[in-house]
């Protein structure tokens, strides 16, 4: 199983085992739900903001690994940051998992980087960060 | 005499490796592999004979109509049609029942009219009725499905009524493996005055079938499922009700004269095959079917009962591993989930050894949801796997499990 380990590394499978932000928000800013239709699997995000900041992020749902494991590092990853430096965290991580960008060194993110190699699996990791970009969209509406 | 191994010699993909192990294809179900007698009649069809049909009348041409015409006699002779006049060539089982829901639902399905379908419907079963109840007033009733995984007969009894004007079934589950008692529903409907459609996707490949026997108005399949190409199925319909409804597409082939302002339309079944049609695809789906006939539907039903059997037991031995699904009277598929291994990270580490299984929702939402799962893992069979093949898919399961486990440790 050794493509595995590339796959299923350590990091993955703590950020799956033991999630960081896992659960609820009342009164949440943003709450957005969504639907992998390939697979099922769903995500809701939430996240509360102190002005311009993220005070408090937080999610829900079922799924793979992956997803569970992606939406866990990216709670992490905008935890503090501005609706701009969140919207550019998010467009900067879907073009790492295009390919466009290099996956940061020391970081858990770069653990996601084997996912690549997996086309059908790559929307499993971006799922979380869609449901956070469709939830600042409609925020701005508001 | 069964012989497996033979049969596998026809399957030239399941020759191949993957991931340096042999290939172990349990995902039948969603579509399954040709016999070289199917990909030979394909390339012969290109290399000889390919032309448009009904058109011209040069030598091709004739040679590809009657090659045409000649595998809708067989697939109607396979699936005991009463006719194959009522045999209409479709892309698969869903535009199949898209052209039931358009042709014959929006022009008779009326506000307080209710169509009758089960929890356990595909989506192609499903949405198609969504679309024609929205534009029609028509209400969609659903029969539920017991604990066990199979139909609750107490309330189709009761659900099946004055108001019914369609019961539109699975014959098989592609995700229990269900056997749905199709004739008693079609029984049902025809006192209650209503028609019946049979969505054979998953029963065609799998179980005898005789659309004389079943009584039902409509039946779908899919050529693909049944070791044919894809882009390719049936449907066929009692002929009565056929030359009643409107037809589904217009263009060339369907028409009988046009004018400016109107046409009148061609005879069954060419008033539903418009425009050129899938001739390659159509061809090849008799070549499966006549190696379907050779092996006999009876001794294929008989190899994937005792290979579904076999896998569920051997399943059911594993540890917190949960099976859906009756535990007799199913086809030859097993749907299951781990506990602490989602189905999609299950696939994944199958398909590192080599295994194709599914995993997801099976294009079933609404009875994933009457499961209270969002995903389950999928293993279907067809009459080329092995008893060796199930015991790979259960060391390897076991394997998954570990590699898992070992992270929680």
């Amino acid at each position: 199983m050794s493509m595995m380990r590339e796959l299923y590394t350590q990091v993955i499978m703590d950020h799956y085992q033991r999630p960081r932000n896992r659960g609820e928000l009342e009164n949440a800013d943003i709450e957005e739900h969504l639907l992998n239709p390939l697979c099922g699997d769903e995500v809701t995000v939430y996240a509360a903001f102190d002005g311009d900041r993220v005070a408090d992020v937080k999610f829900g749902g079922r799924g793979c690994s992956i997803s569970q494991a992606s939406a866990s590092m990216m709670t992490e990853r905008l935890m503090g940051k501005s609706r701009e430096e969140a919207e550019k965290e998010i467009s900067g991580f879907k073009a790492m998992m295009v390919g466009e960008k290099e996956f940061p060194e020391m970081d858990d993110l770069a653990a996601l980087k084997g996912v690549i190699q997996y086309p059908s699996r790559i929307k499993c990791a971006t799922l979380a960060w869609t449901a956070f970009r469709q939830g600042l969209q409609i925020e701005s509406r508001e | 005499m069964y012989d497996v191994e033979e049969i596998r010699h026809d399957f030239p993909i399941l020759e191949r490796e993957v991931n340096g192990k042999p290939l172990v294809y349990l995902d039948n179900a969603a579509t399954s592999q040709n016999p070289r007698q199917v990909i030979q009649t394909l390339t012969d069809y290109y290399e000889r004979h390919n032309a448009n049909v009904h058109r011209g009348v040069h030598r091709l041409a004739e040679e590809a109509t009657v090659a045409y015409e000649d595998s809708r006699e067989r697939v109607a002779r396979f699936l005991g049609a009463p006719d194959s006049r009522g045999l209409i060539c479709t892309r698969g089982t869903t535009e199949s029942i898209n052209l039931v829901a358009h042709a014959w639902g929006r022009k008779n399905l009326r506000e307080g009219d209710e169509v009758v379908l089960t929890e356990a419907e595909h989506h192609s079963n499903l949405v198609p009725w969504q679309l024609a109840a929205r534009e029609t007033g028509a209400r969609l009733r659903f029969m539920p499905i017991l604990d066990d995984g199979t139909l609750d007969m107490e309330e189709a009894e009761r659900l099946i009524g004055p108001r019914t004007k369609l019961v539109s079934v699975i014959h098989a589950s592609n995700v229990l493996g269900t056997i749905n008692p199709v004739e008693r529903l079609a029984e049902l409907g025809r006192s209650a005055g209503a028609l019946m459609l049979v969505d054979g996707a998953q029963s065609g490949p799998h179980l005898p079938v005789d659309i004389k026997a079943l009584g039902c108005d409509f039946f779908a399949c899919s050529g693909h499922k049944m070791l044919g190409p894809t882009g390719v199925g049936v449907l066929w319909g009692k002929p009565e009700l056929l030359e009643q409804m409107d037809p589904f597409l217009g263009g060339g082939e369907m028409i009988r004269e046009v004018h400016l302002d109107h046409s009148t339309w061609n005879d069954l079944p060419y008033k539903f095959e418009a425009g050129t049609m899938n001739i390659a695809q159509a061809i090849g789906f008799g070549a499966a079917v006549d190696y379907l006939d050779e092996l006999g539907m009876e001794n294929i039903r008989e190899h994937e009962k005792q290979l579904g059997a076999y896998a569920y037991r051997r399943l059911s031995k594993i540890e917190n591993l949960v099976l859906y699904g009756p535990d007799e009277d199913r086809t030859g598929l097993v749907s299951f989930s781990l506990p602490d291994v989602h189905p999609h990270d299950l696939s994944q580490l199958m398909d590192e050894e080599g295994i194709a299984i599914r995993s997801g929702h099976h294009c079933c939402q609404p009875l994933m949801r009457r499961l209270g799962v969002a995903a389950t893992a999928r293993a279907s069979f067809y009459l080329y796997n092995t008893e060796e093949e199930v015991d790979a898919l259960v060391e390897a399961l076991v394997r998954a499990r570990e590699f898992f486990g070992a992270f929680v440790r």
